[in-house]
């Protein structure tokens, strides 16, 4: 067994523990959690297939911030697990054959017939020195430069969409709302003002009671 | 070196027992380092903070107060853990390793001197750095949530927050070096800052080595960054049940990341190991003799003394303002530079200053 093998094997079965687990773990953010690590030992099998992009990518983008949004939403929420159990024998029967039919549906079209040495040939080894990053940035940004820019404009149409969504302004009776640029930009002198004023002299005694 | 280390010790040893000892050899070679780094930074630190503060600092422990740092250590090792109740047992002990792990485990693309003096000189080192240290924010979130206190995830909540507002405006400001250099592989960053002073990359791009500076401060959490542990309104933020060394592991990560966040602008901005008296006729020769990785310790030092200054001297941010400042701020200067280095290299413009 070579080392890269052995790192393989450790990281497949990290991921296949911690996709079962995922699914069969009561707590919600404990399930998450696993479903982050399935995410980071599926990005270093990635990693071994040498495509360092896309693993990094995985890890950057679904356990650095997708992932951390959804643990946001879960955490914040609460969730009854017992209410979710309910029912678990009664459904049991219609989700087992779910199941399989999903099983049968990807075996027959992912079985093992299809792959292996004999239907795809081995990739041709590239040299090590190659950039991964180049050889996927080069036809993105040529041949699928439409296909690319249309995503990013359906991209920002869905975050309009949802800035919009949730947008609201409460009237000013409800919520005070602090305009930080406007308190950014305040001067000394709107807020404090040098006033001139003559000094008030006490006269001394003996004058005053003159003028009484 | 560890190439032979690695050949000899496969004469008699499994191939992959053979790779794994050299690995491990190699990051002990960086990681102690770093974490004696750190262990006398705290110590610079409070110094530093103490002179500006017209206070002596620690001089007790040691000549001049030299040995405060491993005194602390100890007192910490010793120190009882408490585990409040209802807490998540197991969550509870991950999440300063979550925290540690990943700011230990950036280290390993960073380059030391010229030649590869780097445990890994893999050619996408940039996104590697991104995307480990995005790993850190676990630690904070679950710290957080398994303590079962309204203070630490109250914290958590504004660190986890603040760290991936301003890991956008980082990467942006990343990408605009990527853009320059040609490359994601760190040596050849710094090698492509090659010339003079004014060859390395804070000269073109001013705006995105003030932005990247600022989102490490932010990343980290460093003063006036701070609100995630602002003592006045939520204790000491995520890691207020953390008692011992468990509370001593999440200081560890902070600082190895102020340490990992000045040698990244070092080697981005600064020209890494290069000497700033590359080009002058004099000087250059005089200082010929410098190894390049001192080079490289004295901006490390230079940035992380700015950490330090930054604490004594500003004021906390309101969280409002942090956020305004990451997301109307920051992200979009570094979004109109992204379209400035584009065009700029779109009509060749550049490289700078030849």
């Amino acid at each position: 067994m070579t080392f890269l093998q052995f790192i393989f094997y450790l990281l497949a079965a990290i991921a296949v523990i911690a996709g079962l687990k995922m699914i069969s773990v009561k707590n919600p953010v404990q399930a998450a959690l696993w479903l982050v690590l399935a995410f980071i030992s599926t990005a270093g099998i990635w990693l071994i297939a040498e495509a360092e992009f896309l693993g990094l990518a995985l890890i950057l983008v679904y356990v650095g911030a997708v992932m951390v949004l959804f643990l946001f939403v879960v955490m914040m929420l609460d969730i009854n697990v017992a209410e979710f159990k309910e029912g678990f024998t009664r459904y049991l029967p219609l989700g087992v054959l779910t199941a399989l039919a999903i099983f049968a549906l990807m075996y027959l079209v992912l079985g093992p017939e299809r792959f292996g040495l004999e239907q795809v040939a081995a990739p041709a080894e590239t040299a090590s020195a190659q950039s991964n990053t180049l050889a996927l940035a080069v036809p993105l940004y040529t041949e699928h430069v439409y296909a690319f820019i249309l995503a990013a404009v359906l991209l920002l149409v869905g975050i309009v969409a949802a800035i919009t969504l949730t947008l609201r302004r409460r009237p000013n009776t409800e919520v005070l709302y602090q305009d930080i640029d406007k308190q950014i930009k305040t001067r000394a002198q709107d807020r404090f003002e040098m006033v001139k004023m003559p000094a008030h002299v006490e006269k001394p005694l003996p004058e005053k009671e003159k003028e009484e | 070196m560890f190439d032979s280390l690695q050949a000899w010790l496969s004469t008699f040893l499994f191939d992959w027992l053979a790779v794994l000892i050299t690995l491990l050899i190699q990051a002990v070679v960086v990681i102690l380092p770093v974490m004696l780094a750190v262990a006398w930074l705290t110590f610079a630190e409070r110094k530093v903070i103490g002179y500006m503060q017209l206070r002596m600092g620690p001089n007790r422990v040691g000549p001049k107060g030299w040995l405060q740092p491993i005194a602390d250590a100890l007192k910490l090792m010793f120190k009882e853990i408490v585990r409040p109740t209802e807490s998540n047992f197991y969550l509870f002990v991950v999440a300063p390793v979550l925290t540690i792990a990943p700011a230990v485990a950036a280290w390993a693309v960073i380059p030391f001197d010229a030649n590869g003096v780097v445990v890994a000189d893999i050619n996408a080192g940039v996104l590697y750095v991104l995307a480990v240290t995005s790993v850190i924010v676990y630690g904070v979130i679950i710290s957080g949530w398994a303590s079962n206190s309204k203070y630490a995830f109250l914290g958590a909540m504004r660190a986890s927050a603040q760290k991936i507002s301003y890991e956008i405006a980082m990467g942006f400001a990343l990408v605009t070096v990527l853009m320059v250099a040609g490359s994601m592989n760190l040596t050849e960053i710094v090698e492509g800052q090659q010339g003079s002073i004014v060859h390395w990359y804070w000269v073109p791009l001013l705006p995105m080595f003030a932005v990247f500076f600022i989102s490490g401060l932010a990343e980290t959490n460093r003063a006036p960054f701070d609100v995630a542990e602002g003592e006045s309104e939520i204790v000491a933020g995520f890691h207020v049940e953390y008692s011992g060394m468990a509370f001593a592991v999440f200081f560890l990560a902070e600082y190895a990341m102020m340490i990992l966040i000045s040698f990244m602008t070092a080697v981005m901005f600064l020209g890494g190991w290069l000497s700033p008296f590359e080009g002058i006729p004099g000087l250059e020769a005089v200082f010929a003799w410098v190894p390049g990785f001192i080079w490289l310790f004295v901006k490390v030092a230079i940035l992380l003394f700015l950490f330090l200054w930054f604490r004594a001297t500003f004021p906390r941010y309101r969280y409002d303002q942090i956020m305004r400042l990451g997301w109307k701020v920051l992200i979009p200067v570094t979004i109109v530079w992204v379209f400035v280095v584009g065009v700029m290299e779109y009509v060749q413009l550049g490289p700078w200053f030849d």
